[in-house]
């Protein structure tokens, strides 16, 4: 079985709209959107939710105020500056400054905190017309999404065994923080889409960094790639110079804007169009090499 | 006190960056000579590629506290494994085995109270940078950086957020993209919230997630609609029917967006540019002002 992540290191350079067009290519596989905190992938693969799972998302922490002493040893304590005493001298925890570590509450001479779990994120295997995907929702302004992102490839890996998958496909997250340090372990192959800006550019070179450091087989894959042309002659070169194929170099069309709005990948919405005939040997080449 | 306005998306790749730096140089004239940008998007920070002749005048490392065991003085109790919220400790006693996985602490403290054997004291580990560019007018950029493969990204933006204001009268915080914690500790202090979407199904999704994280914060926020024209009419529809302001609409435009791509946004600036963000400053000043 083998696991692809679509990554990009910049947000907007069309990792959903490629990895949408390889769902309705790749046979036998099992998709997974790992960019649970702006998941994407569902609008386009309109799923029939069969699980709905309910997953920690930290702890919620309050205030017994009539326990309270106002000893305010809590927020000498406090490293992330969550806690503060108001004007009447009444202690307020700030929730989306909190991490979560319950070291306020076990500091508390009179037992005056308590923390909960909050259970605000979900994940879900669903069915698709392409085949099974799992995938996930954060509450607002929730944290531990690297665990979530875990959790659900943990899911997809599964389910890939019971039905002897060939391809598990992982839509991954932007940036180069927890969440794509979750999405990178145990992957095979990672594909980078990039667009010919130096700030795709930029993005992308430090994205290589990390996935270097898990020895994973990268492709690269240039979108809107005539945006500007020299950008992305430049693109290349980095490329060459780091042994890092470029499997595909996709024009900019409004066709792909359409497709979306329609709820239908590029493949479905005009399949003989050259995208699609780009990305179809885009899907050869991730796997032929 | 200053006035903080962060620029926030949800998705990906919708322009905050553009927006931001836009804002940055013509709030200058429209509004204050004493601004200054704050590049929140440490996992892939780009502001200062749209400012060719930054200077660089100061660069301070970010660093957090790993405890490190001390197996010698260690009895193997197991309290600090107990207090740790994050699993990032292993004691085994009959191995003699205590260590910390440096990738998984958030350097909250809670093993250095638990341990009553002296056994924990904690070193500085690097996770990033904080540095000060001045950019010729204005009060300059500062930026964070996180160092690639640490996932620690709150903990820089926590940093950058903590140096000292140097009394600007405003000051621009370019948020990274999503909705979970990064996104929540860059917006958590600001007066008001610039989202910057585009007219796609992507956009409007991650919008949406973006403005129920606000509501749950209760901040005040304002929407920008970038490469409009690109999709279609269901982001105004949304936007007018749940009563939230639109601040401006920038059009989708070829030639800028190939500005953008060789960080040229700054040089010759089309008039018609100019006006949409003269139009936004204004709608700001009589809010914020």
């Amino acid at each position: 079985m083998d696991q692809i992540t679509i990554l990009s290191g910049k947000g907007g350079t069309g990792k959903t709209t490629l990895t949408a067009a390889l769902t309705s290519i790749a046979e036998n596989a099992v998709f997974c959107d790992n960019d649970v905190d702006a998941a994407n992938l569902h609008l386009i693969l309109q799923p029939k939710v069969k699980e709905e799972h309910s997953f920690d998302s930290g702890w919620v922490v309050s205030v017994n105020e009539e326990k309270c002493n106002s000893c305010r040893i809590c927020e000498d304590y406090c490293r992330f500056d969550a806690i503060h005493y108001n004007e009447k001298e009444k202690i307020e925890i700030n929730p989306f400054q909190c991490e979560g570590c319950r070291l306020c509450e076990r500091v508390c001479p009179v037992q005056a905190i308590t923390s909960i779990k909050n259970k605000n994120n979900y994940w879900y295997v669903s069915d698709t017309r392409f085949g099974p995907f799992v995938h996930a929702k954060m509450g607002p302004g929730e944290e531990n999404s690297g665990k979530l992102v875990t959790q659900v490839r943990k899911k997809a890996i599964e389910i890939a065994r019971n039905i002897n998958a060939k391809f598990i496909i992982n839509d991954g997250p932007a940036g180069i923080g927890c969440p794509v340090i979750a999405s990178l372990a145990g992957t095979g192959k990672v594909v980078i889409v990039i667009e010919p800006t130096l700030s795709g550019l930029h993005d992308a070179q430090r994205l290589v960094d990390l996935v270097r450091m898990f020895n994973i087989q990268i492709y690269a894959v240039i979108n809107k790639y005539d945006i500007n042309e020299k950008v992305t002659r430049n693109i290349e070169k980095y490329l060459q110079e780091n042994a890092i194929s470029v499997i595909g170099k996709i024009p900019f069309h409004t066709d792909l804007v359409k497709a979306m709005i329609v709820k239908k990948t590029i493949i479905e919405y005009n399949p003989e169009s050259e995208i699609s005939g780009i990305i179809r040997s885009i899907w050869e080449k991730i796997n032929n090499n | 006190m200053s006035i903080k306005i962060a620029i926030a998306s949800g998705k990906g790749g919708t322009g905050k960056t553009t927006v931001s730096v836009n804002l940055y140089y013509f709030m200058q004239e429209y509004w204050s000579k004493n601004i200054q940008l704050v590049d929140c998007d440490v996992e892939e920070p780009n502001d200062i590629i749209f400012f060719p002749e930054a200077v660089k005048n100061t660069e301070d490392e970010v660093t957090h506290l790993i405890p490190e065991i001390d197996t010698n003085k260690c009895t193997f109790c197991r309290k600090c494994v107990e207090y740790c919220e994050f699993n990032a400790i292993v004691v085994i006693p009959p191995a003699k085995f205590a260590e910390v996985n440096a990738s998984l602490c958030h350097s909250c403290g809670a093993c250095s109270v638990a341990c009553q054997d002296h056994a924990i004291t904690e070193k500085p580990l690097l996770i990033g940078k904080v540095t000060r560019y001045s950019t010729g007018s204005g009060n300059g950029l500062l930026e964070g950086r996180l160092k690639i493969g640490s996932a620690m990204q709150t903990m820089v933006i926590r940093k950058l957020k903590k140096e000292p204001d140097i009394k600007n009268d405003i000051i621009i915080y370019d948020s990274p993209p999503g909705t979970s914690c990064p996104v929540v500790i860059t917006v958590a202090n600001a007066d008001y919230i610039i989202l910057v979407t585009e007219p796609t199904p992507f956009g409007l999704h991650d919008l949406k997630l973006t403005i129920d994280m606000l509501k749950a914060i209760d901040k005040p926020y304002g929407v920008i609609v970038n490469k409009a024209g690109l999709g279609n009419e269901e982001i105004y529809e949304f936007l007018e029917k749940e009563n939230i302001e639109l601040l401006g609409k920038i059009p989708y435009h070829k030639g800028y967006a190939a500005k953008y791509a060789i960080g040229g946004l700054l040089k010759n600036i089309p008039e018609k540019f100019k006006n949409y963000y003269i139009e936004i400053i204004d709608k700001l000043k009589n809010k914020l002002s």
